[in-house]
């Protein structure tokens, strides 16, 4: 298709940051495929996967980025353990980011920061996450005999520690599934979200189906070009996500609330499941991309990090960032061709569609004058999202922009807009 | 059968919400009207097949149980039993944060005798055993507090609940079984979070209600292995017996019998379980008629109002709202200042001069905060954010963007002159500044002042954070706007304010002085410490006096009771001063010092007097007067000028009037709330009696107990009372 021709959003004195490629594994629901693997062998499939895509040498790349949520204790840059598994020259450098849902997105800029500031011409940026095994720690009773135990000297010293043990100490601590500020569970606040919204169930289910269907159908034609095959060690090679299983409304009907019980509107049905996965991207100042032969797949422009109360907003990110950054970049919600929005919840996705388009909730929760409007669902995450391709949570962030890149090329857009919501509010 | 004391008494419920529901999505905006008579307390939306029942109270903040309230509620009700189109109904309130906070306290005491409350309690009665026995289910959504009448509207198939005037929060209750479903409050939506919260309510309600009328959804309650186990032993009448007479000694135990309401529920109980429920609710009315009109409940019914009025600012808006505040001193009172301030959201600096005294006044701010969250009363994460405003220092910064500075430094005229100046150097010129003293006159603080007309007397009582009373003290040249600053500071931190004119010992410590003067002279007679304890808690005191004297620390009673005897003479003696000094010297300082008249030992509850007071109190022994030291004399020896110098407050002006004088005495100082405060009291007691008492003791001691004039004006013409 013939690209529309729309002002450039480029800013003089500062360089163009172009995405090269991105790629990712599959992404499949933690307990599959990838259940014995550890994080950074997903990080290492994925980057394995870019260098094979691009053919970049890998000598050339200056700095990689990774985001991830859930931490290995043992790989706690897993960036770096990636990074030497996959081949890259021990000489480049790398480090590990976190934000919760966005730590992707923030692998990104970190990245588009680098070369924006000329100290480096090409970074590669990912993200990784590994639901199907987290860090499951003794009690801190235990933790604390067991450390004061290798201090002890004498087998007497010893002995009266180890006699002090009792049964609770051996309750295991597991990873907090709730918001560390409110200890409110991240499905529990969709779900009051959602009601503050007045989101129906109904209207959760369809958007769902409309996911799932709209994935599946993406993944039948074949536009999941970011999709690259990992031979799991002692496994079948994967190609495909598992995760994308159109139902029916009834069916999803029947489910009982996952949450807020027993009349609560958020199912395992309409929320994004746990997920394995792993995504990986070649970015570049436009001229070294230019000047090595590439075709860049997009321009990396503008981006704004918000951040509002974990309790009550806790999701509704998108909603606060979208105006702020069509304003810096100069566009208006008409004038954005494919959106890509994150999707954690139906809820939170039908709730910030609300939100945005509510001139209430402009005026009295984000200072403006009027609402933004809310993006049209034709330009709308229509190769599917997160509640049917699957979430990991690291992860998720270059999956939306690439996704962007590729619908712009395949549809004839020029300007592409991706937003998402993470825990802490952000 | 809640006693109304639950209102008076209780504080506001937290703003969790409660109610019933099923699954699925309302269908709004289908509401016909059906009556259209004038209602203006109750009405009813029809929505679809589920009418909404809405209360509200007009003109108030809460609703509660009027005679108007009920007749509507019976007529609407009986509306929704005869429209065949209606299958289920849901109660609700429209105003966010109250659902009935229980009987309408100007309608009870509007009554003049039992009868007619009896009467009153039976009609209720009659409506909720309707309620229960409805052929529709009827769906109590409840946001906010829900008390006495209130919860049994709410609730009429659940428990009554009993005894204690406790404020219940809504996840205990779900526990308790009392409520069925919690629904959180939400956040910002399409709407302000307070209006959607009700709405969502309400649509979870009218599920609810549409799903029992349906059958689709149960109202049975489980009952766990505990419940079933005891709902059999409750069945057997001998472990009833046993329980009946647990309840009614700890009862005993902790009203000393001074309380009658308490045990009438047990009788109440009693009669409902052994004979059936008619005789139980016959009973239950007869009881509450008794109950209403005795003169307990009219003291509580007093203090309640008291509390209502001192929770207002007569003087009005400040014009400049207190968001920063210093406070000087980081000791016990100090820091509680610092505590009940940081937690409402005020910007809080607490300097010290030490690194040792503010590290100590740190922490016990956090520990405050964290003895919350361990209640879960609080997260974590809000305590961490509340320490954040505050901020422990040793100098003066920052205190030129302070609103307000609240000196709680070591009580000696030198010292509060000192800080007064430091401070007037580094604050701006709209910054109040107010003292902590429990006696040095304001008057004489100011004194040192540039600017008199922003010095003000803030008298807090410790422990800070849960004691109600703040006392405000105004001298002559204490401005408007400052006085107003100092209540609405005051009312932020969710005291009960009273406002008194400066006087050395203003109002609280100018009554308490007399009293503990005439405890020294009681325990100089060779009464031991544990017996005057059990002797003013028996009449009321939730502290015994010797045990007081501990808690106020005997430094501090030696330094306020020899201002005062300066100050008043005669009227303070009694009791030997030198038995207090005695007291310092040997280090018994009370509670603070781990020894004073009880040895106070960590983790160590039954606590023993202190053997080295018996050579002090031998020391100061005086011949006890054979006809006036039985149990009731030596009370009313207490009393009696606690009273007197009440009276003697109001009469020279230092109160303005005697419902603060009452609300001080109680809140403040642990004046016995079943009588109401020393003003009830005087009316309740007769003043020409209490006047007869101070004659006769004043005969055997001397004129420490001669009646103020005031006093005898009341006694002289007996139409003449407090209260009216």
């Amino acid at each position: 298709a013939q690209p529309k021709t729309k002002k450039t959003l480029g800013k003089t004195g500062v360089k163009n940051v172009v995405v090269v490629e991105g790629v990712r594994i599959p992404f499949l629901q933690s307990g599959t495929s990838y259940a014995d693997l550890m994080p950074h062998d997903l990080a290492r499939a994925a980057l394995q996967g870019l260098l094979t895509r691009t053919s970049v040498p890998r000598d050339v790349v200056d700095y990689i980025v990774y985001g991830t949520v859930i931490q290995e204790v043992k790989t706690s840059n897993v960036a770096r353990e990636a990074a030497l598994g996959a081949g890259f020259s021990d000489k480049t450098p790398a480090h590990t980011v976190t934000m919760a849902c966005i730590s992707s997105n923030q692998a990104m800029t970190t990245g588009v920061g680098m070369i924006a500031a000329g100290q480096c011409d090409v970074v590669v940026a990912g993200g990784v996450e590994l639901m199907s095994d987290v860090p499951i720690r003794h009690s801190r009773k235990m933790r604390k005999t067991m450390l004061t135990l290798n201090r002890a000297k004498t087998l007497g010293q010893k002995l009266s520690l180890i006699s002090k043990i009792r049964p609770d100490y051996f309750t295991p601590e597991l990873p907090a599934v709730a918001e560390f500020s409110t200890s409110e569970t991240m499905g529990h606040s969709a779900d009051r979200l959602a009601a503050a919204f007045g989101v129906s169930r109904l209207e959760q289910d369809e958007y769902a189906l409309r996911s799932h269907s709209l994935a599946k159908k993406a993944q039948d034609e074949g536009l999941l070009q970011d999709v690259v095959p990992f031979k799991v060690p002692g496994k079948d090679t994967v190609t495909k996500d598992n995760g994308i299983r159109p139902s029916s409304l009834e069916q999803m009907g029947k489910l009982k609330p996952a949450f807020v019980k027993p009349y609560g509107t958020v199912t395992a049905a309409n929320s994004s499941f746990l997920t394995d996965g792993a995504s990986a991207m070649l970015i570049m100042s436009e001229e070294k991309a230019l000047a090595m032969g590439y075709k860049p797949k997009a321009y990396l422009r503008d981006f704004v990090y918000v951040s509002q109360d974990p309790k009550d907003q806790l999701l509704l990110g998108p909603t606060y960032a979208t105006p702020k950054v069509l304003e810096k970049a100069g566009l208006t919600l008409g004038d954005i061709d494919v959106f890509e929005f994150h999707e954690a919840f139906a809820g939170q996705i039908l709730a910030n569609l609300k939100a945005m388009d509510s001139d209430w909730f402009a005026q009295n929760y984000m200072g403006r004058k009027s609402k933004v409007g809310a993006p049209p669902l034709d330009k709308f995450n229509t190769w599917g999202g997160s509640l049917s391709l699957g979430h990991p949570f690291g992860a998720t962030g270059c999956r939306l922009v690439i996704t962007a890149a590729h619908r712009l090329k395949k549809e004839g857009g020029q300007y592409g807009l991706v937003a998402a919501c993470a825990a802490g509010g952000q | 059968m809640c006693p109304w004391q639950e209102r008076g008494a209780g504080r506001e419920n937290s703003c969790n919400t409660c109610d019933f529901s099923s699954l699925g999505y309302a269908c709004r905006n289908i509401s016909t009207s059906s009556a259209l008579q004038n209602r203006t307390h109750v009405s009813c939306d029809i929505k679809g097949d589920v009418a909404v029942v809405r209360f509200n109270t007009p003109n108030s903040k809460v609703n509660t149980l009027s005679k108007q309230l009920s007749a509507e509620f019976t007529d609407v009700m009986n509306e929704i039993w005869a429209n065949e189109a209606v299958r289920s109904a849901v109660l609700i309130s429209s105003k966010p944060g109250s659902f009935i906070a229980g009987a309408d306290l100007n309608m009870l005491e509007a009554c003049k005798t039992a009868q007619e409350v009896t009467q009153l309690s039976q009609d209720g009665q009659k409506m909720l055993e309707k309620i229960e026995n409805s052929p529709k289910p009827v769906v109590a959504a409840i946001s906010g507090s829900c008390l006495g009448g209130g919860l049994e509207v709410g609730l009429p198939a659940a428990f009554d609940m009993m005894l204690t005037g406790r404020n219940i929060r809504a996840d205990r209750a779900k526990k308790m079984g009392l409520v069925d479903q919690l629904v959180e409050p939400l956040g910002p939506g399409l709407k302000t979070p307070e209006a959607r919260t009700i709405e969502y309510l309400e649509e979870v309600a009218i599920n609810f209600a549409r799903g029992l009328a349906n059958k689709t959804v149960s109202a049975k309650r489980s009952r766990g292995l505990m419940q079933r186990l005891t709902d059999y032993a409750m069945a057997l009448p001998f472990v009833r017996q046993q329980v009946y007479k647990t309840v009614e000694s700890k009862v005993q135990k902790q009203t000393k019998g001074l309380y009658p309401a308490p045990l009438k529920i047990i009788e109440v109980v009693k009669t409902g379980l052994d004979q059936g429920n008619d005789a139980g609710y016959l009973i239950e009315a007869q009881s509450f008629g008794q109950l209403a009109v005795t003169k307990e409940s009219k003291a509580l019914m007093g203090l309640y109002h008291g509390q209502v009025h001192c929770k207002k600012n007569k003087f009005g808006n400040p014009q400049k709202e207190v968001k920063t505040l210093a406070v000087l001193g980081a000791g016990l009172m100090g820091a509680g200042i610092a505590q009940v301030s940081v937690d409402k959201g005020i910007k809080t600096i607490l300097k010290d001069t030490a690194q040792k005294g503010l590290d100590r006044g740190q922490q016990q701010v956090y520990k405050g905060l964290n003895s919350k969250v361990k209640k879960k009363s609080l997260t974590s994460f809000e305590r961490d954010s509340i320490l954040s405003n505050l901020m422990g220092q040793l100098d003066y910064k920052g205190f030129e963007k302070a609103d307000m500075v609240i000196e709680a430094v070591f009580e000696d005229i030198n010292v509060k002159h000192k800080v007064l100046k430091e401070v007037e150097a580094v604050i701006p010129a709209h910054c109040v500044f107010a003292s902590n003293t429990s006696a040095l006159p304001i008057s004489q603080i100011a004194a040192a002042s540039k600017r008199p007309e922003k010095v003000i007397g803030m008298h807090y009582f410790s422990p800070v954070d849960k004691m109600q009373l703040l006392e405000i003290i105004t001298t002559d040249k204490t401005s408007q706007d400052t006085a107003a600053s100092a209540v609405a500071v005051g009312l932020k931190q969710g005291k009960v304010v009273i406002v008194v004119k400066d006087g050395p010992g203003f109002y609280t410590t100018r009554c308490l002085g007399p009293m503990l003067s005439e405890v020294v002279r009681v325990l100089q007679e060779g009464i031991d410490p544990k017996k005057v304890d059990a002797i003013s808690t028996a009449f009321g005191f939730p502290v015994g006096a010797a045990t007081l004297i501990d808690e106020v620390g005997v430094d501090v009673a030696t330094h306020v009771a020899e201002d005062l005897g300066k100050a008043f003479g005669q009227r303070f003696g009694g009791g030997s001063i030198d038995l207090f000094k005695l007291m310092v010297q040997k280090g018994f300082l009370g509670r603070k010092a781990g020894k004073g008249f009880y040895v106070y030992q960590e983790g160590v509850k039954n606590r023993s007097v202190n053997s080295g007071m018996d050579e002090i109190l031998q020391k100061f022994r005086v011949p006890p007067l054979s006809h006036s030291c039985s149990d009731e004399d030596i009370q009313m020896r207490l009393v009696t000028r606690f009273v007197n110098e009440a009276a003697m407050c109001l009469q020279e002006g230092i109160l303005s009037n005697p419902l603060e004088g009452d609300i001080g005495a109680v809140f403040g100082l642990g004046f016995p709330p079943c009588l109401g405060g020393p003003f009830r009291f005087a009316d309740s007691y007769g003043a020409r009696q209490l006047v007869d008492k101070l004659r006769k003791y004043e005969a055997v001691y001397g004129s420490q107990f001669t009646p103020c004039q005031l006093l005898l004006d009341h006694a002289n013409s007996p139409s003449k009372k407090f209260h009216q």
